[in-house]
């Protein structure tokens, strides 16, 4: 559990427990209890509810999340400890004597059902019409303690509108089981804090500050809270009508392109365990489908890579070879648009650190309705370009007024992979078992450094890959190419290259240790931005910054449910793909030098790019008027 | 408004340097000798306070806290006003002790909001304990400092639980925390705190000042001392009294000249309602136990509507983060609602009351775990009255 979160806003009795050596045991030494009247030896200081699963004993859960702090506030999980009168919360009583454990004796299970039958009574929703149908912790634990009548009487009317104001998140707290999990996510793991429980006792409600529509908070749109939420409650806002309408449309030229993270996750949705990458399938199921042309992300992640790895060149060259004070650094990436959107309103101030770069996808689009209308001698009014994303704040940032350099949105629809996995089903496709398929061109092929964005760390190995051969001649002095720095899950990360040899054209980089730093989570962005305040990040040159946990494989549009576990695999299926692919930098991609070539001849950060492929943004502060 | 019978315990004229003579043992004699005592802490729960003192004594951390709960939400209670107007020493003396006995820097007085007017007064008091040097920086002389802060609690009837407390001075959503850890072990801002009720720490000063076995004479086995009740309800002469742990229902109904009593709701909302049949009962931790509530109400009540009160009062009151207590209370009050109508059947009613069984042991805290204490009692005690309404049968839910 490398990246459990353990700082943040939480209190502190929510926190890991702090337990003190007592003559019980030392912190790290073993325990014995009785479990259902069978012993067992456990590290002393642990849930009884992790003690269980290491024991395969079930446990019910439903606001317990491994990602965030603890709540006991649900009281599903509860068990009999021996001798104390009230049954405790397992996920939250930590281990540190001889207890005897009853996890289903009859006090137990009636009163799970009893609170079962409490939530059901309040839940107002019906699964066949749901998006989280078969994906669904309340309904996996109606299902699991056999409820076949409501107890305590069903609500009958819908108390609260569904909000459906923001362009990424829809809320529906009629289905709404108060675990919190969604508030301490946005807490404690993303330090954005637009979700609170708001009023008390029975009139307690998950809410905005005053009540206000999503679309008018600061939410990052980064969907972390719906990947963690048990129910349908909380869920993206699905364009897939639109796209079903314009595949139906003779007259419209539909593109889709699908971002690296993808295709690590979607098997998931399909019932595979996670870490099986199912690229060459997805493929074939889009064609399936309809969409007129399939493309590779990864392609437009090198072409970032081409861009901004030239911007951190010129930025260094302006300071460091004409002395130019006014340049910022380090420079910050762009490519997550939750992290954008985060520091457009948390740090406006620093927006210049920011990369111009738009993000892969809405690169890709700029390049597609030019480009690719051109070379096709389509008219990019008839195009409809639609991006699989990980990631549900990719959903607001298409839509933002300034992506339409082309004179056209950039990006028409954003999906995620939960969507385009229900898509695909809707159209009859059982994905594991279709043939494999290549990406269309002329963009067919990409680089294993596109690839890697889909992991934290990704952007800054692709980067180096580049920018180190660019100023040195030689690959980056790493085995296999694998920046191990870069890979990992801890929260914040930092390393750095020394630049030696350097070829004539940039002998001001001679001997330069090129510091980079790595963050993903804004809780850990936030970090990253209060040492930047601080000055601690003078000698930085690069910093990279997912708004996920994980970055795009723990995105907010990826299957449910997430896990460090699960986030990790799929991290290493993206790693293990990009170490078998024959192009592994983003500069040796031959589509990408076509592409300079042929349309973007002035070179990366030339004009047409800037035109094209680069963005500005918008100071927004944290209240919204 | 004074203790309305003779008082043995609270008199503050009575009392001798309670104090000075604590600064002259050691913390660990201080807490064995409110060991000794058999002090039982007053807000409700009645936990051993040298227990709980001996806890926070031996934890270790460079910072420890001292609370004193004068949240005072249960309804029916106002002895704790009582003690913070006119015998303010023996509370405020007594946190001073307390923090001697576990070695805090620091204490908090958590005042009911709607206490505010009483601000003046123990600030007063506060500055002029500092002056005597019985307060601040080296106390009486002794290498121990420790000074008293008054915050006001926000209206909120959890605010009174112990760990909700914290939250609510830390800045934070009053809802209670999980158990364990304590509060004596992570308390406030994670430090090793007790928290103990106004009355707690009068007693504690009284232990100090008379000696643990003057103390230990009064009251039962198990409960020890004399305790503070205030009585409130259908009674000629309501108001504050001390009585010796022990005392009958009976005896405390002649004491405040009660007459027609019907029903006596014992413990204030999270009590139980006794029938006359049961008015020999004694208070006590043995038998009833009660953080100071006592109200009584005469044959001309409808249980119905004193129980629509308390279950009404318990959903608004919920902090509403467990499901057993948002939910349950409320079902509770619908299952009241159906009674007052006549629609509530047998068989429903007992599921109820089963489900009020469950809310009594998986609440997260106090206030789910007692709340349906007055709703089992009530239906069981008085169930003719309450089914006189209703159809007989099984119809309706
Ligand atoms: C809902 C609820 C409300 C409470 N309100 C109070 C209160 O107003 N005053 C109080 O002293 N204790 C109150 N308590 C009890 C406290 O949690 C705690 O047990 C007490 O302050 C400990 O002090 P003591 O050991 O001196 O009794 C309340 C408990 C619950 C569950
Ligand atoms: S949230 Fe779950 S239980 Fe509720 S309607 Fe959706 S699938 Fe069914
Ligand atoms: S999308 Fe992200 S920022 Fe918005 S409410 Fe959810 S967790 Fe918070
Ligand atoms: S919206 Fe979802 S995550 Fe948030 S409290 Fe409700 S059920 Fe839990
Ligand atoms: S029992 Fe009631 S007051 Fe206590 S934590 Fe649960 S909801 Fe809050
Ligand atoms: S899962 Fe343990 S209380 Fe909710």
């Amino acid at each position: 559990m490398a990246d459990k979160i353990v700082e943040g806003r939480a209190p502190v009795s929510q926190k890991p427990h702090t337990v003190e050596s007592k003559e019980n045991g030392d912190i790290g030494g073993l325990i014995e209890i009785e479990i259902n009247g069978r012993p067992y030896s456990v590290p002393f200081g642990i849930t009884i509810l992790e003690a269980c699963k290491r024991n395969n004993i079930h446990i019910p859960t439903l606001c317990y999340h491994e990602d965030l702090c603890l709540a006991g506030a649900c009281r599903v999980c509860v068990v009999e400890i021996e001798g104390i009168r009230t049954l405790q919360a397992a996920c939250a009583y930590p281990i540190t004597g001889k207890i005897k454990v009853w996890t289903t004796s009859e006090r137990v299970r009636k009163a799970r059902r009893h609170i079962l039958d409490l939530l059901l009574s309040e839940h107002y929703g019906e699964c066949y019409s749901c998006v989280r149908n078969n994906n669904c912790e309340l309904q996996t634990l109606a299902k699991e303690y056999g409820v076949d009548f409501y107890r305590f009487g069903h609500i009958k009317e819908k108390r609260y509108e569904v909000d459906r104001s923001s362009y990424a998140i829809v809320r529906d707290m009629d289905k709404c089981v108060l675990c919190k999990r969604c508030v301490r996510t946005c807490i404690d793991l993303q330090e954005v804090g637009v979700l609170e429980a708001t009023r008390r006792g029975y009139a307690t409600l998950i809410s905005t500050f005053m009540d206000k529509p999503m679309l008018d908070v600061i939410c990052i749109n980064c969907g972390q809270c719906i990947n963690r939420c048990p129910t349908g409650a909380l869920r993206a806002k699905d364009p897939s009508d639109d796209i079903w309408r314009a595949i139906d449309d003779p007259t419209k030229h539909v593109v889709i392109q699908t971002a690296p993270s993808i295709r690590a996750a979607i098997g998931e949705e399909f019932g595979l365990p996670p870490g099986n990458s199912m690229t060459g399938q997805m493929v074939t199921a889009l064609r399936m489908i309809g969409f007129d042309r399939v493309f590779d992300t990864n392609f437009a992640a090198d072409l970032t890579i081409m861009e901004e790895g030239t911007e951190l060149l010129l930025r260094l060259k302006r300071k460091l070879l004409f002395g130019d004070e006014t340049v910022k650094l380090p420079q910050f990436t762009s490519c997550s648009p939750g992290w954008i959107k985060f520091i457009e309103h948390f740090y406006p101030e620093y927006l210049e650190y920011l990369s111009t770069c738009k993000s892969p996808q809405q690169m890709f689009g700029a390049v597609i309705k030019t480009f690719y209308a051109q070379e096709m001698g389509l008219d990019p009014s008839n195009i409809i370009t639609v991006a699989v994303m990980p990631c549900t704040a990719k959903k607001f940032e298409c839509n933002r007024p300034e992506m339409n350099s082309s004179g056209f949105k950039d990006i028409d629809y954003g999906l995620t992979t939960r969507e385009l996995a229900q898509m695909i089903k809707e159209a009859g496709i059982y994905l594991p078992e279709l043939p494999k398929s290549h990406f269309d061109e002329p963009f067919g092929d990409a680089s294993g450094a596109g690839l890697i964005f889909g992991a934290t760390g990704g952007v800054m190995e692709a980067a180096l890959r580049t920018v180190y051969e660019i100023v040195t001649g030689r690959p980056v002095p790493f085995e296999n190419l694998a920046i191990t720095p870069c890979r990992g899950m801890d929260g914040v990360r930092q390393a750095s290259v020394v630049l030696n040899d350097v070829k004539d054209e940039w002998k001001f980089l001679e001997g330069i240790e090129l510091k980079f730093m790595i963050a993903h989570g804004t809780a850990n962005a936030k970090k990253v931005m209060e040492a930047l305040i601080r000055g601690e990040l003078e000698g930085y040159h690069f910093v990279e910054i997912m708004a996920c946990p994980g970055g795009c494989i723990g995105g907010g549009g990826q299957p449910i449910p997430t896990s460090p576990e699960i986030r990790k695999k799929r991290a290493e299926a993206i790693y293990k793909e990009d170490a078998e692919l024959p192009i592994r930098k983003s500069h040796e991609n031959p589509h990408i030098k076509y592409i300079y070539e042929k349309f973007l001849v002035d070179g990366p950060c030339g004009h047409i790019s800037h035109k094209l492929l680069h963005t500005h943004y918008t100071k927004r502060g944290k209240y919204i008027v | 408004m004074p203790i309305i019978n003779d008082t043995l315990f609270f008199d503050e004229k009575a009392h001798g340097e309670a104090l000075e003579r604590a600064l002259m043992m050691s913390p660990q004699e201080v807490v064995m000798e409110i060991r000794e005592s058999g002090l039982r802490g007053r807000g409700g729960a009645g936990f051993p306070t040298g227990t709980k003192w001996m806890l926070a004594l031996s934890a270790k951390a460079d910072k420890k806290f001292v609370v004193c709960n004068a949240d005072e939400g249960e309804p029916g209670t106002f002895k704790d006003r009582v003690l913070l107007s006119e015998y303010t020493k023996l509370v405020l003396e007594g946190m001073v002790i307390g923090g001697y006995a576990i070695q805090a820097q620091k204490g908090f007085i958590y005042l009911r909001g709607e206490y505010a007017y009483l601000l003046e007064h123990l600030n007063t008091f506060l500055e002029r304990m500092r002056k005597e040097n019985r307060l601040g920086d080296n106390i009486l002389g002794t290498s121990f400092s420790f000074d008293i802060e008054i915050r006001l609690g926000s209206g909120a009837y959890v605010c009174g639980e112990e760990t909700a407390l914290i939250e609510s001075l830390e800045g934070h959503r009053g809802e209670a925390r999980n158990r364990p850890p304590f509060p004596v072990n992570t308390g406030y801002l994670g430090y090793p705190t007790i928290v103990n009720n106004v009355e707690t720490f009068a007693c504690a000063y009284i232990v100090m000042s008379k000696g643990a076995q003057w103390f230990a004479k009064y009251g039962t086995e198990k409960s020890k001392g004399m305790k503070l009740i205030s009585v409130s309800g259908d009674c000629k002469k309501p108001g504050v009294y001390e009585v010796p742990f022990g005392i009958t229902v009976k005896e405390l109904l002649e004491l405040v000249q009660a007459d027609r009593t019907k029903a006596v709701q014992i413990g204030g909302a999270s009590g139980i309602c006794i029938p006359m049949s049961e008015i020999n009962r004694n208070i006590s931790f043995e038998d009833i136990p009660t953080g100071g509530s006592v109200i009584i109400f005469n044959e001309d009540r409808s249980m119905l509507k004193v129980l629509r009160n308390f279950m009404e009062f318990f959903v608004e009151e919920s902090c509403g983060q467990c499901t057993p207590c948002r939910v349950g209370n409320k079902k509770l009050l619908e299952g009241v609602e159906m009674l007052e109508k006549g629609e509530c059947s047998h068989r429903y009613l007992n599921e109820l009351i089963e489900l009020g069984k469950t809310m009594q042991i998986a609440s997260k805290c106090g206030l789910g775990q007692s709340s349906p204490n007055p709703f089992i009692s009530i239906v069981t005690n008085f169930k003719d009255e309450i089914m006189s309404n209703s159809i007989r049968g099984n119809n309706g839910r």
